[in-house]
């Protein structure tokens, strides 16, 4: 068997160890998709429920929240309570698993990264694109569980929708390849951001309506203001404005009012921490197989 | 007469390592405060000039610590130089463990269609390849075993059968021909040399003298992050054996 190399039309000379970023990524799909179908193997791996365990967890935390604040502490400032719930909660559930998986992705993948080069952003995209596996079934019982209380979908309300799961795409992996490479230096950072997490359902109106806040802070005050322009604020209230303010009369009056403002300016915030996250991914990558 | 087609060109390369003793930020700031070093110098390769002509196959040579597996690792792109840059015509393969990427859960099956794709090869190749991967591999009725249940023997057949079916352009190999047992071991020099038939670079780190001496025509020595010679592969290896 002989094979013949084409003398016609060399092959440029490629520099090595210079990362293409995620447009490199973007000609690797294939790759991509076998390294996700692997990580949620790997996760399942001799489990019966498999991929249902993205059902029960979310469920149960849900069941938590619901019964605790919903039924004990009587949250009935807002009505459709379980909607407005779980419609932040999705939000959380996939920014907290895209951002907390991806910050842990480089380093899990050591292995791989020490011998063989490929686009190491493959590995907290993969993340994200994981989350978004995990995500279906979430939106799923949302559109459901809102049809039962009552939603009628309206266009803006899906554009809104849409728009924030975008958004916290854009957030998660920006924040992802920022974190993701200084984990690499310093380990203590996966720790810092499990915390981080755990405190993020407390700064947006997920469990509580947003006026308890404004009360608290003060109408028009600058920490009011802080706190209404943080992006995972504006997908939450995005999600609530698709789904929670068409199931009942009277919540679209509930919701926050220059929310088009506020989108615009966290697509550019998600925009920029997504070329912060890619630049500094790109200057340390270099060294991941030294450090690692 | 033409000039050579370059494969691989080597400019200026260096590396220099600094060995952080801590990956925590505690112990960075405690350290720091003590006036502690943090971090030890060491240079693992001194600017480097090499060109590698196509369908060359070169060997690198050196004793433990010369710097030998640092260059391959720069050449492969998993490192980036400190100073000059690496430059290669067409895909690389770099074979620099046996067996890297290959995932225990995962099924021979599985784990071929990874691994070869993490080796830069587009799905429809892979799929054309599959059945000589299985049959070089030779692991029959195992492929759609997790690999974890493979004998250690099963699990290196099959990820050398990956690699050398993965048929690269330029085609690093660092010490993993010591794999197997002596039959698949002259299974797989002979795909090596069918490789450097069909007129694919080769670029080899291993001890073994002999294995070289087939398997190369030029010979480069490193010593302690200095290329020292340069020279057909006869002279070279004659080189090493003075040397010890």
């Amino acid at each position: 068997m002989t094979v013949s190399l084409p003398t016609t039309g060399e092959a440029p000379l490629v520099v090595q160890g210079r990362s293409g970023g995620l447009r490199e990524v973007a000609g690797r799909r294939f790759l991509l998709s076998l390294l996700v179908r692997k990580e949620l193997r790997v996760r399942y791996r001799a489990s019966v429920l498999g991929l249902g365990w993205s059902y029960v967890k979310p469920a149960v935390q849900f069941g938590v929240y619901f019964v605790g604040l919903g039924l004990v502490l009587r949250q009935n400032a807002i009505g459709d309570y379980a909607v407005y719930l779980f419609g932040g909660l999705v939000v959380m559930t996939v920014f907290g698993e895209a951002v907390g998986n991806a910050t842990r992705s480089v380093v899990a993948n050591a292995d791989l990264v020490r011998k063989i080069y490929l686009p190491r952003e493959l590995f907290p995209v993969s993340s994200l694109c994981v989350a978004g596996v995990h995500l279906g079934p979430q939106l799923l019982v949302l559109v459901i569980g809102a049809l039962v209380a009552g939603w009628s979908p309206d266009p803006v309300g899906l554009l809104a929708l849409l728009g924030a799961l975008v958004l916290v795409g854009v957030l998660a992996l920006g924040l992802g390849l920022l974190l993701a490479a200084v984990n690499v230096l310093f380990r203590d950072v996966e720790n810092v951001v499990d915390l981080v997490l755990m405190v993020v359902v407390w700064t947006s109106p997920v469990l509580y309506p947003w006026q308890r806040v404004a009360d608290l802070l003060g109408h028009g005050s600058t920490l009011l203001a802080i706190y209404q322009s943080n992006p995972l604020t504006v997908a939450v209230e995005l999600v609530h404005r698709g789904t929670w303010a068409h199931a009942s009369p009277g919540n679209a009056a509930a919701l926050p009012g220059d929310l088009g403002v506020r989108v615009a300016s966290s697509f550019a915030i998600a925009l920029a921490l997504l070329a912060l996250g890619q630049w500094v991914f790109r200057s340390l990558s270099g060294r991941f197989a030294q450090e690692l | 007469m033409v000039a050579p087609v370059s494969a691989v060109e080597l400019d200026g390369i260096s590396k220099h390592f600094s060995l952080r003793h801590t990956h925590s930020l505690k112990e960075s700031v405690v350290w720091a405060l003590q006036g502690r070093a943090r971090r030890d110098e060491f240079t693992a390769l001194h600017p480097v000039e090499l060109t590698i002509g196509r369908g060359e196959s070169v060997a690198l040579l050196g004793r433990n610590g010369s710097g030998k597996s640092t260059l391959l690792k720069l050449v492969a792109g998993v490192m980036a130089p400190d100073t000059g840059e690496v430059r290669v015509r067409g895909r690389l393969a770099g074979l620099l463990e046996v067996g890297a990427g290959f995932h225990p859960d995962l099924t021979g099956r599985e784990n071929v269609y990874l691994n070869a794709s993490i080796l830069g090869v587009e799905r429809a190749r892979i799929e054309e390849r599959f059945d000589d991967i299985v049959a070089f591999a030779d692991i029959g009725p195992f492929l759609d075993t997790q690999v974890r249940f493979y004998s250690s023997g099963m699990f290196l057949r099959l990820a050398f059968a990956v690699a050398v079916h993965t048929e690269p352009d330029v085609f690093l190999v660092d010490e993993i021909l010591a794999v197997g047992d002596e039959a698949f071991r002259a299974k797989c020099l002979d795909r090596i040399e069918l490789l450097r038939a069909q007129g694919r670079t080769l670029v080899v780190v291993s001890h073994d003298l002999p294995l070289v001496e087939r398997l190369c025509d030029r010979g480069v020595v490193l010593d302690r992050g200095h290329l020292v010679a340069d020279a057909p592969i006869g002279a070279a290896v004659a080189a090493m054996r003075v040397a010890g």
